[in-house]
């Protein structure tokens, strides 16, 4: 399904990152798709179903979870992290600034496959020279 | 057991300083006053730390000295050709003019977090200007306030309590009590309306309650909050309305508001989702309005039209003091972003994006920001001081980043330290070390330091010193060979 993509900052997210980028709360925190009720139903997904998200800058798998912002149809918030960051746009139209909110991406689902720790992530998207 | 108050809140950009905290044996047991990320800093900080420097050997990141990692990062520096300098919000003022005397001396590109931040709101303000106050001014005196494209709630957690409608100013009552009740009437419709749905009534109309034109609380005197967002935030929760625009269209609903103001029509019914006669009533209350205040994050700098969207916010602004008092603010992220920009601002004419390779300051952003050079990849070396660009800046850029020789200085293990090449455990500014930082409304604060450090861990203005006269010692040496 075709979504707008907005990332943002959530409570949750800012208490996690004060713990440490590698504790559980911060793993927690970001890796989830908060995505509408309505949405969810029609795609068959239930609550914490790994879901990936995809962009033309690539894919990344994510946990679902229903939006207690809903509704809003169409649109699916994930908080900032190196999960979501790895399917933005380098391209910043001379301002220095890429987008990170209002992005076009597709939401499937992915039962089978697993939301990544961040050392794995890491691993299986940078390669150190 | 020592209990310190006044302590300068080292997190977001709203620098709360009236932090107590409980010290024994050297460990912060209570705090108090800090929100939940306040809170979660002052009581975990400790929990995935640097101790040790690490430097990256075949492959893996081992144990080393300061001296051998300080011996290693100044040869890099110095061989490179392109380095870039990042991060610098969440650490002191001191520390940035050190760095920006680094980036002088290796001719390197200096870049701020501002640059994925507010740096559009920096373009803008440079373009049009914008007439804005101290948050103390906000506080006292402000009965309009909007927050657009921002989530404080989240983000900037007591920006609301301490700064605009939940406070007690001088001459504007908190609107704290309104909330309450507001909160409590809700859930009384919510129980009602359960126990109509249980009852046989089952017919009976649930969802009746859909709302027409703007709430009566906009139209009175006292203090009131807008929130202008894609999505119904925590903050809209609490608001007395929220707009919902459209995403991307936020620049369009702007230019609707000023179209209104100049008291000119629009042809269309609608703008971004929103009804033109909303737009109508919401100009004449922020014309009406004794002291208005905008404050606006990343909803509007992230999102199509960029630096343009604070044109048109600034613009609007700037309308509506013909006729009354209204200024703007940007909702600053981290704690001492603001002093990174005032610090580059006041040591090389510029606030973010500073390439020295040509011997002088220079400044271009889309050319001389870091996230353009890395997707560029011409840059052959950096140093990240305090920041995460591994986690948060798009893919080409951070494949980039992570393919050339890597120094961090953070105080905890980050994505980027992972992949760095040599790590300097620093000690935390706000807490280990001492400091200047700068709030929002760019008021410079005093940062405490309130426990003691592990022993390999110095402040980021005694690692990069020693680094810098590293530099200084090749550079040197090199000149005497030649």
């Amino acid at each position: 399904m075709k979504v707008t993509l907005l990332t943002g900052r959530t409570l949750r997210q800012g208490q996690g990152k004060e713990q440490g980028k590698l504790s559980e709360q911060y793993w927690k925190s970001v890796t989830v798709c908060e995505m509408d009720p309505d949405d969810m139903k029609l795609l068959g997904i239930s609550e914490n179903e790994n879901i990936k998200i995809a962009t033309e800058n690539g894919s990344v798998v994510l946990r679902a979870v229903k939006s207690i912002r809903a509704p809003h149809r169409g649109a699916v918030f994930v908080p900032y992290g190196p999960w979501v960051s790895l399917i933005m746009n380098s391209k910043t139209h001379g301002t220095g600034m890429p987008s990170f909110k209002g992005v076009t991406a597709e939401v499937d689902r992915a039962p089978t496959e697993p939301v990544l720790s961040l050392p794995e992530l890491l691993k299986q998207h940078f390669k150190k020279e | 057991m020592t209990i310190i108050s006044n302590v300068t809140c080292p997190v977001c950009g709203s620098l709360c300083d009236d932090i107590e905290l409980h010290v024994e044996n050297n460990e912060i047991v209570k705090v108090r006053n800090a929100c939940g990320m306040g809170e979660s800093k002052f009581l975990n900080y400790n929990g995935h730390r640097l101790r040790k420097p690490l430097v990256r050997k075949n492959g893996e990141l081992v144990e080393t000295t300061t001296k051998e990692a300080v011996r290693k990062s100044a040869e890099i520096l110095a061989d490179a050709a392109y380095p870039i300098l990042y991060g610098w919000s969440s650490t002191s003022c001191e520390a940035i003019r050190v760095g920006l005397e680094l980036a002088e001396e290796i001719g390197g590109v200096i870049d701020n977090t501002s640059t994925v931040c507010h740096g559009p709101s920096v373009l803008s303000i440079q373009d049009v200007g914008y007439s804005t106050c101290t948050l103390g001014q906000v506080r006292h005196r402000a009965d309009l306030v909007v927050y657009w494209g921002s989530n404080p709630w989240s983000a900037h957690p007591r920006h609301i309590e301490r700064y605009t409608t939940f406070t007690q100013g001088r001459f504007q009552e908190s609107t704290w009590y309104r909330y309450l009740a507001h909160l409590s009437a809700y859930r009384s419709r919510r129980r009602l309306l359960r126990a109509l749905k249980l009852s046989s009534l089952r017919k009976a109309p649930l969802h009746s309650e859909v709302e027409h034109g703007l709430p009566p609380t906009l139209f009175r005197k006292e203090r009131k909050m807008i929130v202008v967002d894609v999505r119904r935030t925590r903050t809209a929760d609490i608001a007395d309305y929220f707009l919902k625009v459209e995403p991307n269209k936020d620049y369009e609903v702007l230019e609707a508001l000023r179209t209104l103001i100049r008291d000119e029509e629009i042809d269309v019914d609608k703008v971004a989702g929103v009804p033109v006669e909303t737009l109508e009533e919401l100009a004449d209350i922020m014309m009406s309005c004794k002291f208005g205040v905008i404050f606006f994050g990343l909803g509007l700098t992230m999102s199509a039209g960029k630096l343009r969207n604070i044109d048109t916010a600034i613009s609007l602004v700037r309308d509506l003091n013909r006729y009354t008092k209204f200024i703007i603010m940007p909702m600053r992220g981290h704690f001492n972003v603001t002093g990174a920009n005032v610090v580059y601002t006041w040591q090389t004419g510029y606030p973010y994006a500073v390439d020295f390779s040509r011997g002088y300051p220079r400044y271009n952003p889309g050319e001389t920001s870091v996230v353009d050079i890395l997707a560029r990849g011409e840059s052959d070396a950096s140093l990240i001081v305090a920041s995460d660009p591994v986690a948060h800046f798009p893919r080409a850029a951070a494949e980039n980043l992570v393919k050339k020789p890597l120094i961090v200085i953070d105080p905890e293990h980050t994505a980027t330290s992972l992949m760095a090449d040599v790590v300097f455990p620093s000690a935390f500014v706000g807490l280990e070390a001492e400091g200047t930082a700068y709030r929002m409304d760019h008021v410079p604060l005093p940062l405490k330091k309130v426990v003691e450090p592990p022993s390999d861990c110095l402040s980021d203005v005694d690692i990069l010193q020693r680094i810098l006269d590293g530099v200084k010692e090749i550079r040197r040496e090199k000149a005497e060979v030649a």
